[in-house]
């Protein structure tokens, strides 16, 4: 097999079976109704799942070693505070992440563990 | 394009603005690591265009870097991916009714795409077809653009976008308090705090987010059921939809 059928061939394997994780539950229950239990915790699914999302991108924090995670902790609480106070979804996303570069760019925290 | 549906792109865009600033990095990291790889920019945009999975992609590179057979490519994208059949479980509702559009909508899931949707209250008087479908196309393609963009350049470019990514955590930060105070229950957030932790001690990063989703889909379920018990006489009172603030 030359280089570029093989290529071809994992591009479409892997296209095809990334579709199927996504299609599963649509094809499944197409043409019969989700089980009574599997719709009632359909609605809890999303704010359980979006905050998984969110440990999620923790996940490779050092959290024994310094910095211990204070750089993405203290973002996370600014973030929150800041959402929480003017409740402007741009405003907490963009001043978050410009407050998490100048954390960890220029080590801002490391004071903290001299 | 008419002014309404002009109207509608204009408010799609800006929801997801905070997935542009996340996938363009995040793209030009994986066109970086195709092109590291000694692959042709073509094939970044090919694979951005039809595979569309940030990790996926980036564990296919291993692979085809280690030589790896079709049936291992198969196991992984399937193991990595499995998490997106959760999604599609509560947009099941969401997505009846959205006409033609439905299999690309599919086809587009993300964890950003699906945070977005899940989160994002369609513009009164919108077509939720049409605003779901500029959401979810608008991510392709900075996705698609980043790649290609990162694939290009290769390692040219020389800017210091360290911590840029986290864009998409503050992205999950917002959207959770969202639905903190759109939900009518706590507990859908006491299950994500036991199982993301327990994921964390337990399962490596790359696997942890599939496995914290089975089990807070079991604590959701077990609760669900224990509660249903303890009132059983009581009439259910999850069928009265809540008021609308």
């Amino acid at each position: 097999m030359s280089e570029t059928s093989y290529m071809l061939m994992v591009i479409a394997t892997v296209a095809l079976a990334t579709f199927a994780t996504r299609a599963l539950p649509f094809v499944f229950f197409n043409s019969r109704e989700p089980p009574e239990l599997l719709s009632t915790i359909e609605k809890n699914l999303p704010p359980m799942i979006l905050l998984l999302l969110l440990i999620y991108c923790l996940k490779d924090v050092q959290w024994f070693q310094p910095p211990y995670g204070a750089p993405e902790i203290f973002t996370i609480v600014s973030v929150t505070a800041l959402h929480v106070w003017k409740r402007n979804a741009m405003l907490s996303i963009f001043a978050g992440t410009g407050l998490y570069m100048l954390l960890i760019q220029f080590d801002v925290l490391s004071f903290l563990f001299g | 394009m008419n002014h309404e549906s002009e109207k509608l792109f204009l408010s799609a865009l800006r929801t997801t603005l905070p997935v542009f600033f996340g996938y363009i990095p995040l793209g030009i990291a994986f066109g970086f690591l195709l092109a590291g790889a000694g692959y042709h920019w073509i094939y970044a945009l090919v694979m951005s265009i039809f595979i569309y999975t940030g990790a996926g992609q980036f564990i296919a590179v291993a692979l085809l870097a280690a030589g790896a057979q079709l049936m291992d490519f198969v196991t992984v994208t399937l193991l990595i991916n499995l998490r997106h059949s959760f999604y599609g479980l509560s947009l099941l509702d969401k997505f009846s009714g959205v006409g033609k559009v439905k299999p690309y909508l599919i086809f587009a899931l993300t964890d950003e795409t699906y945070a977005l949707l899940t989160t994002t209250r369609v513009p009164e008087g919108a077509s939720k077809a049409r605003f779901y479908f500029y959401i979810s196309a608008l991510d392709h393609l900075y996705w698609i653009v980043g790649s290609v963009l990162g694939a290009v350049l290769g390692s040219m470019l020389r800017l210091n976008l360290e911590g840029l990514t986290f864009v998409l955590a503050a992205l999950f930060v917002v959207l959770t308090i969202e639905q903190y105070y759109a939900s009518r229950t706590r507990f859908p957030f006491m299950a994500a705090i036991g199982a993301g932790v327990i994921s964390l001690m337990l399962f490596s990063p790359e696997n942890m987010l599939l496995f914290s989703i089975v089990i807070g889909t079991l604590i959701l379920m077990v609760h669900e059921k224990i509660t249903k018990r303890g009132h059983a006489d009581l009439p259910d009172t999850e069928i009265y939809p809540k008021e609308e603030k």
